[in-house]
């Protein structure tokens, strides 16, 4: 059971930032996937999310935490998140939306037209 | 005190060529399938800070409402408990890591406090709880005579 006065990114070498691995729920339907993933302490200000070339990245920062004094016991190691993820091609890299409420993030990933489940007739 | 063991995030270092690395996913369910089974086999995260007057105690816990929190006080320990329900929708889940159901912290304050001062806010997923030490218990100068 540690105790750090203060919390802080440590570097473990110059240019190297160490994160912590948010846990996250991915579902899918017809329509295409949602992703949820869990960030406590990031509000909208703090999220940011880039897609390229099928990889999907989200990082969250973590909003300045109001000063409670010092450190009695701590768990939580007061680090950024980040994830990558490798996206599926049927994915339409134009709509993929993302909110986030009480620190969950939501990404909602819509499968491209063509790629939905459709019926083929016989001609 | 829960006796349930609270599981440190992974940690990663990242690197811009580092990839989301299918063996650590492989070992990470392995360990899940052997991890505790218990009525509440989950734990938020939880961290106790302290000045001259107050108490604070900061739980992490994502995507819940305030009104699904139950906080309690008594003989000097701080008891957070609660559910996290899981929607039930119609899709498939592809991975689930996200934990539901109930959960129960009972953390030992540091020093005595007012019970009927108690302040509680939930906030970007984190619930922080202040309370305010007795009179007794905040530090006094005592004067050299």
């Amino acid at each position: 059971m540690s105790n750090p006065a203060t919390i802080e990114n440590r570097t473990a070498s110059p240019g190297r930032l160490e994160y912590v691995v948010p846990a996250v729920n991915l579902h899918h339907d017809t329509e295409g996937f949602t992703l949820e993933a869990e960030m406590p302490g990031v509000r909208k200000g703090g999220v940011e999310i880039t897609y390229d070339e099928g990889k999907l990245t989200l990082t969250g920062h973590r909003a300045a935490p109001a000063p409670a004094g010092n450190a009695v016991y701590t768990e939580s190691t007061g680090q950024a998140y980040r994830r990558v993820f490798d996206i599926d091609p049927s994915v339409d890299a134009e709509k993929i939306s993302a909110t986030i409420e009480q620190g969950l993030l939501t990404v909602r990933l819509p499968k491209a037209e063509a790629s939905k489940p459709r019926k083929i007739t016989l001609g | 005190m829960s006796i349930i063991r609270y599981r440190t995030p992974e940690l990663a270092t990242w690197t811009p060529f580092d990839r989301l690395s299918p063996l650590r996913d492989l070992l990470d369910s392995a360990y899940r399938l052997t991890g505790s089974v218990g009525a509440s086999a989950w734990s938020p995260a939880l961290d106790v800070y302290e000045d001259a007057d107050t108490v604070t105690v900061k739980v992490e816990l994502a995507g819940m409402k305030k009104e699904d929190f139950e906080l309690s006080l008594e003989d000097g320990a701080l008891t957070v408990s609660g559910k996290r329900e899981l929607k039930e929708e119609n899709r498939e889940s592809f991975r689930s890591e996200r934990f539901f159901g109930s959960f129960s912290r009972t953390i030992a304050l540091p020093c005595p406090v007012n019970s009927d001062n108690v302040k509680a806010a939930y906030e970007d997923g984190i619930l922080t709880v202040v309370l305010h030490k007795t009179d007794e218990a905040k530090p006094r100068k005592i004067p050299v005579s």
